[in-house]
């Protein structure tokens, strides 16, 4: 009996489970209308999951139910409608609130640094490791030669 | 003894770096304006409860002035309203109002019942000149100078602090005659 119980109580869980994820996927849907055209609906969607919503800084204007949002995404579909490239919509948003409305940094001088330096660090790191283990093996070999060769008070 | 300098040397060396970085770190998560230094972007807009009346941009130049982005339904721009009204009681330097996203009669009680410190209400009803002016949220105050260059953007509420911190200095002293 008791796993009859069990049974149900996992089926339960799995059910529940099911219509989270169901009911999670339209959260997604912000927009009521699409695009006409498949292939600007398709960057339409590209481009307003790479744009970060100014408001709540780590959703993107694709998710964010406020009305900033909304108003981001009005006119990144005026742009494509208007035979805006890709390129187009980002700079437009970038000249007017910095390259932090990216998610993806593009990569320029000023962005080198941010890039470069965490590899710099790692490179940086492995090289000491490689000197410090080559150090102990050293010391390892050293401990290893006869006792002899070492004279005197230290 | 030697063999520890260069570790030594290479940890300070990050220390200060990493020090730097966080001292230069925009404060929680507010984003430094990167329309400083370039002109105040263009708009023409209606005046709030003026009939027909447009308002735009180069109207503007010649003089110093703050251009205050609010709306009756943010919260944070009430507590800051009282200190506007001190601004434009001073005589120091027009505030002019960019009513963001709002409801004009709303608009019009509001400033009825709290005071009005604006010289002018310039209606951005669909939040295009606030995307041009890179608003993340209300209220949000810019300083113009009288090229029309943004000289400096307060984020969040406009308050006593930020003033004498941020604003005064960057005014010449002949502006608080006029």
């Amino acid at each position: 009996m008791r796993a009859h119980r069990q049974v149900w109580c996992l089926r339960g869980a799995l059910t529940l489970l099911v219509a989270l994820a169901i009911g999670a996927a339209g959260v997604h849907a912000v927009d009521s209308v699409e695009l006409p055209d498949p292939v600007l609906q398709a960057r339409y969607l590209a481009l307003t999951h790479e744009l970060r919503c100014m408001q709540c800084q780590n959703e993107a204007i694709a998710d964010s139910p406020v009305g900033l949002a909304a108003d981001m995404r009005r006119q990144v579909r005026e742009m494509l409608l208007a035979g805006k490239s890709d390129d187009d919509v980002r700079n437009y948003m970038v000249a007017r609130y910095g390259e932090f409305i990216l998610f993806r940094p593009r990569f320029s001088l000023r962005n080198a640094w941010l890039w470069l330096a965490p590899l710099l660090l790692l490179m940086i790191g492995v090289a000491v490791a490689i000197r410090i283990v080559r150090q102990r093996s050293a010391l390892v070999s050293q401990d290893d030669a006869p006792i002899e060769e070492e004279g005197g008070a230290p | 003894m030697s063999r520890f300098v260069l570790p030594l040397a290479g940890f300070i060396a990050l220390a200060v770096v990493l020090a730097i970085g966080i001292k230069h770190a925009p404060e929680k998560g507010a984003i430094p304006s990167v329309l400083i230094g370039k002109p105040a972007p263009a708009f023409t807009l209606p005046v709030l409860s003026e009939g027909g009346r447009m308002v735009s941009s180069r109207d503007l130049r010649g003089r110093w002035y703050v251009l205050n982005v609010w709306g009756t339904w943010c919260a944070t721009c009430r507590e800051e309203h009282a200190f506007l009204l001190e601004i434009q009681r001073s005589g120091q330097i027009p505030v002019i109002g960019l009513d963001w996203k709002d409801d004009d009669a709303q608009a019009r009680s509001y400033l009825q019942q709290l005071g009005n410190p604006y010289e002018i209400v310039a209606v951005d009803r669909e939040g295009r000149t606030a995307i041009d002016y890179g608003v993340a949220a209300a209220p949000e105050s810019f300083l113009v100078n009288p090229q029309g260059v943004i000289v400096f953007k307060c984020i969040g509420a406009l308050t006593p602090e930020v003033w004498q911190r941020e604003f005064a200095p960057r005014l010449p002293r002949t502006a608080s005659k006029s």
